[in-house]
C-alpha cells in the first residue's frame, strides 16, 4: 500500500541555489519595461468583445473589456517573474512550487465561484 | 477475545512516575509562560480551552432554561439574542476550532512524527498568547454588554442596525483566527519537514493526516475571515463599506466571504476529531484501520472539497439558481469522503477484538451521532428541503450533532485516551464509563427533539415560541441538564486522578503509536533518542514482538 | 532494518554533544539544512495566508468595480498616475535591491549586504513618503470617506476640478453614481492602507536586520532570516503590482 522507501523531504535538502546578480538585473529591467507598457496601454482604448450564446432559449452572455484583461495579464507576468526569480521558486523544491500553486488555486476558487454567482444571477430564473 | 479489557497497569506497589518528565523539568510560573515545549503549550491550551468551554456551556444552559417555557420570561428578548450570540462565538472560536488541534494535536503531533518539538516552538507559544488575548477581548465584550449579531456577524444587521459591541467581538475573533493560523502553519511544516527516519507519509498515524488536512483549511481559510471582519469593523467605525446596501454595498458579498471561511471551519472543527476516532477505534479493536489509505486521502479530499461548498449556507439569501445548483451538487460530493471514514471505522470494528474502555465508548457514541449529523447535513444541502428547514431548529440540531455529538465526543475520547500519556496517571474507569454514557443519553435527549421541532417549523434564534412546541422543548432542556452533568464529571475525576489516579505506565492500552513507546509523561525531548520508524502504522504484531522481547530481556 | 534499531529502546540520552552544531542551529532540528528548509517552507505557508487575506479585498473590489464601473473610472482619474507609476518603479527597484541583499548574504559579503539593505530601506521609506503625499492630496480634496466630510463635487460637476477635467473630460455622474465613488475610495484606502501597513512592518524589520547584519549575523552562512524576509518583501511588491493597474489604470483613455 505504501512505499517504504518513499522519500522524506528531509532527504532532498540542499544548499539553496544562488541566482547571479546578472539574472536579477535582467528581471529588474523586464519588470520596469512591463510597468511602462501597462501604464502606456491604459491610455489606448483596446475595445471590447461581446460574447453571447443562445442556449435553448437562454441568453447567456457577457462583455469582455480588453483593457483590464491586458493590464491583469501584464501584472500576472510581472508576478510570475518575481516569484520565479526574486523569490527563487524556479530553483526550489517541488513541495514549495506546489505550495505556491495551491495558494493561487484556492484564491482563484474564491474569486471565480463568487463571481459565478454574480454573473449567473443575470441569467434569471429557470 | 482474551479479556473484557486490554488495560494493563504496572504493579502499583513498585511503579513510579518517571522523575524526569516534561512536567517536572522546570518549575515556576515563568517556566510555563515562556516555554517552547509543545507539551506544556498543549497543557496551557487545555486549561484555557476548558475555561472557555464552561463559559460557553453556562450560556447554553441559560438558553435552554429560557426555552423551558413558551414566553420569554427568564430573560428579555435582546438579552436572549446576546446569550446565543456569545454562546456561538465562544464555542466556535474559543472551543471547537482550537479544541483537538491545539490541545491533543499540539501534545501529540511531534511525538507521532518522531520529532523533538514542533518546527516553530516560539510561534507555537505566540499562538497560545494570541488565543488568550482574543479570549480576553471576548470576555471583555461580554462584560461590557455583549454582542447580539449571532456568531455569523450578519450584515447589515451587524454594521448598521445594532448598537452592541460588534467591533471588539470581531477583533477578538480576528486575533483568535491568527492563533489558529499559526497552529495550522506549525503543523504543516512539522509534518513535512520534521518526520523521523523511516516515517513515510503512509506510515503516519491517521491522526496526523486528519490534522494535516485541517491545518490546510486553517491556513487558507482563516485569513479570509480576518479580512472580512476587518471590513465589518471598518464599516461600523467609518460608516462606509462594501457590505451595507445603504452605501451601495452588498450583504451577499459578506455572506460569500464569511462562509468561504466558516464552512471550511466546520471541517477544521471535525477533521481532527476524525483523527482521534481512527486512533481509538484501531487500538480498542486491536486491528489496523481498515482501508488506511482511503481514510487518509478522504481527509485531504474533505479539505479540498470543503472549500467549494460554502454557498449552501446561502440558498435562501438570493444567490443565483445556477450557483445554488452547483453548490448543492458539490455539497453532496463532500458527503462521500465523510461516509468513507464511517464505513472504514465500521469495517475496522468488524471481527476486531473489541473492548469497551472509556475512550472507545466515546468513539462509538461519536460514530452514531456523527452519522446522524452528517446525514441530516445532506438534507440541508439539497436546495429543496433546505428552503423548508433552514433557519429552523433542524439546522441547530444538525450542527450540534456534528459539533457536539461529533467533535466534543471525539475530544473527550481523545482526552481519555491520551490522559495516561499526558499525566502518567489513570482515571477511575467505572465512573468515566458512566460519564460517557451520561453524555450520550443527555446529548440525544437534548438535540433529537430539536430535529422534530425544526421539521414542525420552530425557527431558531427566538426567545419565545408557540405553546404547542413546549413538550419537546422541555425534553430538550431536561436533556441539557443531563448533558451538563456528563461534562462536569470528567472535570472532577480527571482532576482527582492528577494526584490519586493509578500509575499508568508507558503503554496502558497496548497502542502502537510512537507516542506510546516513550515514558509517560514524556521527556521534554519526547524520546531519549530520535526513533526510527521501521513498521507500518497500527502494526499490532510488531507491538507484540516488541513486548515479548522486552519481557525476555527483563 | 531490524527491530533492534527500533524506537526509544534503551539507549542513553543526548546522542550528539552540543559542540558539533553551529550556534544558530536550534536544538529540535537534526541538521542546519532541515532548519533552513522548515523555516523557509513556513514562510511560504505564511505568504499563502497573506494571499488569501488580500484575496478577500480583491474579491470585494471585483464585485464593486463591476457594479459601479463609472464611479470607479472617475474615482481612478482622481489618482495621480505620475506618483502611482513612480511608486511602482520604486517598489520594483526595492525588490531588486532586496534580492541583491539576499545574494550578498549568500556570498557572505557584509559590506554589500549592508549597502543593499540600506538601499531597500530607503526605497521603502520613499514609497511610504509618496503614498503619504497621495493620501494627503485626497484629504485636502475631501476624498477620504468616513472620516473627513466626503465631497462628491468633483464627480457631480467635473469641471469644478480643472486639473483632472483638462485631461479626461469626464461627464458628470448621476447623484446616485457619484455617491458610489465613496465605495471606490473606501476600497482604495482599505487596499493601499493594508498594503502600507505591510510596508511599515517590512521597514521596521529591515532596521532590525540591518542592525544585526552589522554584527555579521547573516554573513556567517546562516542567512535564513534575510532570505525569508526577502520573500515577504517580494510578496508585498507583488500585491502592489496588482494594486497599481487595478486602482490607477482604470480606463485612462
Amino acid at each position: 500500500m505504501s512505499e517504504p522507501n518513499a522519500h522524506n523531504e528531509q532527504g532532498a535538502e540542499h544548499e539553496p541555489h544562488i541566482v547571479s546578480p546578472g539574472t536579477y538585473a535582467i528581471i529588474l529591467l523586464v519588470l520596469l519595461v512591463a510597468t511602462a507598457t501597462t501604464c502606456g496601454m491604459s491610455y489606448i482604448d483596446l475595445g471590447e468583445w461581446h460574447i453571447a450564446i443562445n442556449l435553448f432559449g437562454w441568453h447567456v452572455g457577457t462583455t469582455l473589456f480588453w483593457n483590464p484583461v491586458v493590464a491583469l495579464a501584464i501584472a500576472c507576468t510581472k508576478m510570475t517573474l518575481v516569484v520565479l526569480f526574486f523569490m527563487h521558486i524556479k530553483y526550489s523544491s517541488k513541495l514549495t512550487k506546489l505550495t505556491v500553486i495551491s495558494g493561487f488555486f484556492i484564491f482563484l476558487g474564491l474569486i471565480s465561484m463568487t463571481l459565478a454567482d454574480y454573473v449567473s444571477r443575470a441569467w434569471g430564473r429557470w | 477475545m482474551s479479556a473484557a479489557t486490554i488495560v494493563t497497569l504496572p504493579d502499583q506497589a513498585t511503579a513510579r512516575i518517571p522523575k524526569m518528565n516534561f512536567l517536572t523539568k522546570e518549575n515556576g510560573l515563568l517556566s510555563w509562560l515562556l516555554t517552547g515545549d509543545h507539551k506544556r503549550i498543549a497543557t496551557l491550551y487545555l486549561i484555557s480551552i476548558t475555561f472557555f468551554f464552561f463559559i460557553g456551556g453556562a450560556l447554553a444552559g441559560l438558553i435552554r432554561l429560557e426555552l423551558l417555557t413558551p414566553q420569554n420570561d427568564l430573560v428579555a428578548a435582546d438579552t436572549y439574542n446576546k446569550l446565543f450570540s456569545m454562546h456561538g462565538l465562544i464555542m466556535v472560536f474559543f472551543f471547537l476550532v482550537p479544541s483537538v488541534p491545539a490541545t491533543i494535536g499540539n501534545f501529540l503531533m511531534p511525538m507521532m512524527v518522531g520529532a523533538k518539538d514542533l518546527a516553530l516552538p516560539k510561534i507555537n507559544l505566540l499562538s497560545w498568547y494570541l488565543y488568550v488575548i482574543g479570549g480576553l477581548m471576548m470576555l471583555w465584550t461580554m462584560c461590557v454588554g455583549g454582542v447580539d449579531t449571532g456568531w455569523t456577524f450578519t450584515t447589515p444587521l451587524s454594521t448598521h442596525y445594532l448598537n452592541t459591541h460588534v467591533v471588539s467581538a470581531a477583533m477578538s475573533v480576528f486575533v483568535a483566527g491568527f492563533s489558529s493560523i499559526l497552529t495550522g502553519l506549525n503543523f504543516i511544516v512539522t509534518i513535512h519537514k520534521m518526520r523521523c527516519p523511516g516515517m513515510t507519509w503512509f506510515r503516519l498515524p491517521l491522526f496526523v493526516w486528519s490534522n494535516y488536512a485541517a491545518s490546510i483549511l486553517m491556513v487558507l481559510g482563516t485569513p479570509v475571515l480576518a479580512i472580512t471582519l476587518t471590513l465589518v469593523a471598518l464599516e461600523r467605525i467609518f460608516h462606509i463599506g462594501v457590505f451595507d446596501p445603504a452605501f451601495g454595498g452588498d450583504p451577499l458579498l459578506f455572506q460569500h466571504l464569511f462562509w468561504f471561511y466558516s464552512h471550511p471551519a466546520v471541517y477544521i472543527m471535525i477533521l481532527p476529531g476524525f483523527g482521534v476516532i481512527s486512533e481509538v477505534i484501531s487500538t480498542f479493536s486491536r486491528k489496523r484501520v481498515f482501508g488506511y489509505t482511503a481514510v487518509a486521502f478522504s481527509s485531504v479530499a474533505i479539505a479540498v472539497f470543503g472549500f467549494f461548498v460554502w454557498a449552501h449556507h446561502m440558498f435562501i439569501m438570493g444567490i443565483s439558481n445556477y450557483s445554488a445548483l452547483v453548490f448543492s451538487l458539490l455539497t453532496m460530493l463532500v458527503a462521500v469522503p465523510s461516509a468513507i471514514k464511517i464505513y472504514n471505522w465500521a469495517f475496522t470494528l468488524y471481527k476486531g477484538s473489541i473492548t469497551f474502555e472509556t475512550p472507545m465508548l466515546y468513539a462509538i457514541g461519536f460514530m452514531g451521532l456523527f452519522t446522524i449529523g452528517g446525514l441530516t447535513g445532506v438534507f440541508l444541502g439539497a436546495t429543496g428541503t433546505d428552503i423548508h428547514l433552514t433557519e429552523t431548529y433542524f439546522v441547530v440540531a444538525h450542527f450540534h450533532f456534528v459539533m457536539v455529538g461529533g467533535m466534543l465526543m471525539s475530544f473527550l475520547a481523545g482526552i481519555h485516551f491520551w490522559w495516561p500519556k499526558w499525566t502518567g496517571r489513570m482515571y477511575p474507569e467505572k465512573i468515566s464509563q458512566l460519564a460517557a454514557l451520561t453524555t450520550f443519553i443527555g446529548f440525544n435527549l437534548t438535540f433529537f427533539p430539536q430535529f422534530i421541532l425544526g421539521t414542525l417549523g420552530m425557527p431558531r434564534r427566538y426567545a419565545a415560541y408557540p405553546p404547542e412546541f413546549q413538550v419537546l422543548n422541555v425534553f430538550s432542556t431536561a436533556g441539557a441538564t443531563v448533558l451538563g452533568i456528563g461534562y462536569l464529571l470528567p472535570i472532577l475525576y480527571l482532576t482527582w486522578s492528577l494526584k490519586y489516579g493509578a500509575i499508568a505506565g508507558d503503554n496502558p492500552w497496548h497502542a502502537t503509536g510512537l507516542e506510546w513507546q516513550t515514558q509517560s509523561p514524556p521527556l521534554t525531548e519526547n524520546f531519549p533518542e530520535i526513533p526510527i520508524m521501521d513498521h507500518e502504522a497500527y502494526d499490532y504484531e510488531w507491538l507484540e514482538r516488541m513486548e515479548r522481547k522486552e519481557v525476555a530481556s527483563v | 532494518m531490524s527491530d533492534s534499531t527500533a524506537i526509544a529502546q534503551g539507549a542513553s540520552a543526548g546522542a550528539a554533544p552540543h559542540g558539533e552544531h553551529p550556534s544558530y542551529q536550534r536544538h529540535h532540528f537534526e541538521t542546519v539544512g532541515q532548519q533552513f528548509d522548515a523555516t523557509n517552507f513556513a514562510m511560504w505557508i505564511f505568504l499563502l495566508t497573506e494571499v488569501m487575506f488580500f484575496g478577500g479585498l480583491f474579491t470585494s473590489y471585483l464585485i464593486m468595480r463591476n457594479w459601479y464601473y463609472r464611479a470607479f473610472v472617475e474615482g481612478s482619474h482622481q489618482l495621480s498616475i505620475l506618483w502611482g507609476t513612480a511608486n511602482t518603479t520604486v517598489l520594483i527597484i526595492s525588490s531588486f535591491t532586496m534580492a541583491m541583499a539576499v545574494w550578498s548574504a549568500q556570498m557572505r559579503r557584509k559590506g554589500a549586504l549592508l549597502l543593499f539593505l540600506g538601499l531597500t530601506f530607503l526605497l521603502g521609506i520613499a514609497f511610504l513618503g509618496i503614498k503619504g503625499i497621495e493620501w494627503h492630496e485626497k484629504w485636502v480634496k475631501h476624498h477620504v470617506p468616513g472620516i473627513h466630510q466626503y465631497s462628491e463635487q468633483a464627480f457631480l460637476n467635473p469641471a469644478s476640478d480643472p486639473e483632472v477635467f483638462k485631461e479626461y473630460h469626464d461627464k458628470p455622474l448621476s447623484p446616485g453614481m457619484a455617491q458610489k465613488t465613496e465605495e471606490y475610495f473606501f476600497l482604495y484606502f482599505a487596499m493601499t492602507g493594508m498594503h502600507a501597513l505591510h510596508m511599515v512592518i517590512g521597514v521596521c524589520l529591515l532596521v532590525y536586520i540591518f542592525i544585526r547584519a552589522r554584527t555579521g549575523a547573516y554573513t556567517n552562512g546562516h542567512f535564513t532570516f534575510v532570505e525569508n524576509f526577502g520573500l515577504y518583501w517580494h510578496f508585498v511588491d507583488i500585491i502592489w503590482i496588482f494594486l497599481y493597474p487595478l486602482l490607477y489604470l482604470i480606463s485612462r483613455y
